[in-house]
């Protein structure tokens, strides 16, 4: 009895390439057309689609707690945050000064306070005395803050102008990136464990809560990584432009190939970083269908599609979801990762969650909840039209009030049209929603 | 003596500004508990449409303060404050009429609509940018002071002052006299029964005679009335900017559901429970304690968070009061 | 099911801090009515006449069903688990999709009106689960029953009360919070306040202990004394049939046995079949 208006026509294989190619084309027009509407230059185009399949990775974490779980993650932000620490703590080199200064008292301070909560958590369970927890909870509070606050005067004091923070590990920075998924994936324990499998889950406020308070936390901790002064110079996987360019044969290359040498660099760097954010993309995705074509995943669909059912056949509903809200998290973490690689810059101020939260979730509704390929089909299109419609919004409006009188009203408009993308956004959202819900690439 | 200075100064910095921001999140929280018990979903545009409503009133305050109307020593807001709430109404109610109303026809499931106010969320968010742009504003105008430090301290001879903004009264004068209003509505008017029996049962509201249409449009244009007034209350006692409105919906939601979702009466405990519990930890007591034990010297500011951490206060309340009570403290669910 | 519930019905629905999915809706409030036609001379005082239709597009699940009530009388439909009881009663308010046959009341043809305007029209109906507002009290219970009244209703209160003393005592109390007998009072009494034409009782007395059960029966019985027909489904099939004037047997979704309750428990058939011996 569906009354499926879309089945008719998403039944198509020809779908998913067709749309593929229809991206593909903008990205080719955008590096090779000059005009009010592109940009003409490849630099720009690749800029635009290596975010884009950062932007691809984040929507799969989040299709994955959505599409296979059902989880409403609204804390995608603060889970890309703390994959954005990793290549920090991880690939930078270590900051001089810093160990004698306190890093151990910190992380004795950082265990003690850990330890706290498992003690409160311990407490509670065996005296079921809220007494007993308060007493532990203070006490840990104040041994914690007597180690912590004179650790974290001393790393901050040590060099401020240029560090300041507990520096890195000085590992490779590919190697972060998994780390970032382990970071997240640990936040998403914490968070997971206490919202899921109350009497009813409460995941979005839990998750829209935690989101915040880690880039709070990002912002406001100096010794982690320092805070709104930002980190520079991350380390990076692939070549320096500088480098490229002062090298005789790749400007001969390029010179080839009828680019400048600067030019050239640009697009070489950019390319790099593209085959290692796609290699990372396919691996995830593969990973992804194989769990989901396993008894594990089905087990996951089955959960999904009727919990009450599988709660009865014995299924531990709620563990399941706690996993899958892990692992998403964790790839979440991972494309943090990669994206603090790519900028070379960690800026926590930047941490909006318009636009890293609910951006992303406008992503995997436009894709297709469920389906890995339209959640990447998704990404790096609303991406496009994110970018573009800075560039269009105001050329749209130039060309409507064009016939106009110069006035104070034109001048508004012309000004406050790059703020035309969140409407835009939002309607796309709205439209899809309404008339095409199972999103540009249906789950099968 | 030593104890009047110390509740000065706990009055001065930690009660007053609490109650006047806890007015503001009960306010707000309202609107998203009407919405949950009613149309039965959390409404992710609800900060956008409060920073939505007190963006046409500053529009409309400046436009009567460019003809010269003022409201004397009440802030011009005042009087532009009932046709701000007229034109929110009138966006929200569009706004049902274009996305919500499909949906509910249908039985759609809430979730949809969840993602609908997503969407609702990033259109509103840009008209509020379209309409006053991204900066902030102050638009409080009128006398600034009903007691001043100064007065105070003459007055009591007291050395710590204690200062009473008139945005603050006015807040918890307003909170009082619409939290009134909206429980007397509640709970004693045919309409306002018929919404909670709406919420309560939308089968057997449609089949004692209630038109849901109507249960629907009054809950908008009263969530739209509440999230207006809230979003002017909080722009005059600190100041507009549309992303903090947006920000604001953490501690609004965390009051609703700490006072259990659909609950009015928790929705103000709530929102007094989470304002009080964020000024209070993150308020530096050392001069408070001072007064009260002169004797000890603390090494710090007695400051047990920094006020950047506010918002970790309302997720932690949250989940202490979500692990005893997963209802909330007052049973969710019963507008 | 629609594409968006397709798409999004299973997923987020567990997420208490998003969505509230208690005391949702399932009846389609936007169903317009059709026209009320004159009824047959020589009719009950209400009959669903050969009804034939099922839920939705779904199969059929009445065939050619009939049932009535004359005034100021009671009949029950009783029958197996799944025989359409329930069904009949909502095919006579209209919850269903009748392909054939017609609902007449009082002399009017109401095949065409929605529930809602059944209501209006005299039909008083009190389902079988969540029929009553559970944070409301009991006396704003029967205050939304009155809603479409403009007349002052507090004489019909006070019958009510009068009738239910037990809840009486509560009135201030929210009807959640009262027992299981009790909130069947409260929802009784909500039908009653629409001063209706005919009650309707969708299984009265499902879940309640027998000592509540035979009190109920009491009341009820109580109810069309007082000259108001009443129209009810059982599964306590010996009980109901005890105090019909009139009693329906359904199986299949089709008319059974027909009689007077005491001529029904006499017939063997329905005493081997289906009471037990």
């Amino acid at each position: 009895m569906a009354t499926n208006r879309q089945a008719a026509t998403s039944s198509s294989p020809w779908r998913a390439p067709i749309l593929f190619a229809v991206l593909a084309a903008l990205f080719v027009l955008e590096g090779t057309v000059r005009n009010s509407m592109f940009s003409g230059s490849w630099n720009t185009s690749l800029a635009i689609l290596n975010m884009g399949l950062i932007s691809a990775i984040t929507a799969l974490g989040v299709n994955m707690q959505w599409g296979y779980a059902g989880l409403f993650n609204v804390g995608v932000v603060g889970f890309l945050a703390m994959g954005a620490l990793a290549p920090v703590l991880i690939s930078l080199p270590p900051v001089e000064g810093a160990w004698q200064a306190g890093v151990p008292r910190l992380l004795l301070a950082l265990v003690v306070g850990l330890g706290t909560l498992a003690m409160a958590k311990l407490a509670w369970t065996r005296t079921r005395s809220g007494i007993v927890v308060t007493v532990v909870l203070i006490a840990g509070f104040v041994a914690y803050r007597w180690l912590f606050d004179p650790a974290v005067t001393a790393i901050e004091a040590n060099n401020p102008a240029r560090n300041g923070n507990i520096g890195g590990l000085g590992l490779p920075v590919l190697f972060s990136w998994l780390v970032g998924g382990l970071f997240a994936a640990a936040a998403a324990w914490a968070v997971g464990k206490v919202a899921l499998g109350l009497r009813s889950d409460y995941l979005a406020i839990a998750t829209l809560g935690i989101g915040e308070i880690i880039v709070a936390i990002m912002k406001n901790e100096d010794w982690l990584a320092r805070g709104v002064k930002n980190i520079t110079s991350i380390p990076r996987p692939v070549a320096q432009e500088v480098d490229l360019q002062q090298n005789p044969d790749f400007v001969d290359f390029a010179t080839g190939w009828g680019f400048p040498a600067a030019e050239a660099s640009g697009i070489w760097v950019k390319l790099s970083y593209m085959s290692l954010f796609l290699v990372v993309l396919l691996i995830i995705i593969l990973l992804a269908e194989l769990a989901l074509k396993s008894p594990w995943g089905r087990m996951m669909r089955a959960i999904r599609d009727n919990e009450t059912a599988a709660e009865a056949m014995g299924k531990d509903v709620t563990r399941r979801h706690l996993q899958i809200f892990i692992l998403g998290s964790a790839v979440i973490g991972v494309a943090g990762a990669m994206m603090v690689t790519l900028d070379g810059l960690l800026a926590p101020t930047s941490y909006n969650p318009l636009r890293y939260t609910f951006l992303i979730w406008v992503m995997v509704i436009v894709g297709g909840s469920g389906n890995n390929w339209g959640a990447v089909l998704g990404s790096v299109t609303i991406w496009f039209l994110w970018i573009k419609a800075e560039v269009w919004g105001p050329a749209l409006i130039a060309l409507l009030t064009g016939p106009l009188p110069d006035s104070a009203f034109k001048a508004h408009l012309l000004d406050s049209a790059p703020h035309m993308r969140f409407i835009a956004m939002g309607l796309v959202l709205l439209l899809v929603l309404r008339f095409a819900p199972r999103g540009l690439l249906p789950e099968k | 003596m030593d104890f009047l200075n110390a509740l000065v100064v706990f009055l001065n910095f930690v009660f007053i500004p609490a109650a006047a921001y806890g007015a503001q999140l009960a306010l707000g929280a309202l609107g998203v508990t009407l919405i949950y018990g009613i149309l039965r979903f959390s409404n992710f545009a609800h900060g956008d449409t409060m920073a939505f409503g007190t963006a046409t009133v500053i529009l409309l305050t400046w436009g009567l303060q460019a003809i010269g109307i003022t409201a004397g020593p009440l802030p011009t807001a005042l009087i532009a404050l009932p046709f701000g709430i007229a034109l929110t109404a009138l966006l929200v109610l569009g706004t049902d009429r274009a996305v919500y109303k499909f949906y509910r026809r249908q039985k759609a499931a809430p979730i949809i609509l969840v993602m609908a106010s997503v969407g609702v969320m990033f259109v509103m968010n840009g008209l509020t940018r379209l309409l006053i742009g991204v900066d902030e504003y102050r638009f409080d105008d009128g006398a600034r002071f009903i007691m001043d430090v100064r007065t105070f301290r003459e007055m009591t001879g007291l050395p710590e002052g204690l200062a009473l903004r008139s945005t603050q009264a006015l807040t918890l004068v307003v909170a009082v006299i619409v939290v009134v209003v909206l429980f007397w509505f509640l709970n004693r008017t045919k309409s306002g029964k018929a919404m909670r029996a709406y919420s309560d049962n939308e089968d057997l509201a449609l089949l004692s005679g209630i038109d849901p249409e109507r249960v629907v449009r009054l809950t908008w244009i009263i969530a739209a009335g509440l999230a207006t007034i809230a979003g002017t209350l909080y722009g005059l006692d600190k100041s507009f900017k549309a992303f903090n409105y947006f920000q604001i919906l953490l501690p609004i939601f965390a009051a609703a559901i700490v006072g259990g979702l659909g609950n009015p009466v928790g929705a103000i405990a709530g929102g007094f429970l989470v304002a009080f519990s964020e000024v209070a930890v993150t308020y530096p007591w050392v001069k408070v304690v001072g007064y009260l034990a002169p004797w000890y010297e603390p090494g710090g500011l007695m400051q047990l968070l920094g006020t950047e951490y506010k918002f970790a206060v309302s997720f932690v309340i949250l989940i202490v009061v979500l692990l005893f009570r997963p209802t909330g403290l007052f049973r969710g669910k019963s507008v | 099911m629609t594409d968006q519930n397709a798409t999004f019905g299973n997923r987020g629905n567990r997420d208490a801090s998003v969505v509230n999915t208690k005391g949702m809706g399932t009846i389609d409030g936007t169903r317009r009515s059709g026209p009320v036609g004159a009824g047959r001379a020589g009719d009950p005082f209400l009959i669903g006449e050969s009804m034939t239709g099922g839920y939705g597009k779904g199969a059929d699940i009445l065939h050619d069903c009939t049932i009535s009530v004359e005034q100021g009388q009671i009949a029950v439909i009783v029958g197996p688990n799944g025989a359409g009881k329930s069904t009949a009663m909502k095919a006579i308010f209209g919850m269903l999709n009748l392909r054939q046959g017609s609902v007449r009341l009082n002399g009017q043809d109401i095949t065409a009106l929605n529930p809602q305007d059944r209501v209006k029209a005299g039909m008083g109906f009190v389902p079988q689960v969540n029929n009553i507002f559970p944070s409301m009290t009991v006396e704003e219970n029967l205050e939304m029953g009155a809603y479409i009244r403009r007349d002052d209703i507090r004489a019909t209160m006070e019958q009510v009360y009068d009738l239910f003393p037990a809840v009486a005592e509560k009135r201030r109390q929210a009807a959640g919070e009262l027992s299981g007998g009790q909130r069947q009072q409260v929802a009784v009494g909500r039908a009653l306040m629409t001063q209706p034409q005919v009650l309707m009782l969708d299984e009265p007395t499902a879940g309640v202990s027998p000592i509540v059960m035979d009190e109920l029966f009491d009341r009820i019985i109580a109810i069309a004394r007082s000259g108001l027909p009443v129209l009810m489904v059982e599964q306590n099939a010996r009980q109901a049939m005890m105090i019909a004037d009139k009693a329906y047997v359904l199986v299949q979704g089709a008319n059974a046995h027909t009689g007077t309750g005491k001529e029904l428990m006499q017939n063997d058939e329905v005493r081997r079949t289906f009471l037990g011996g």
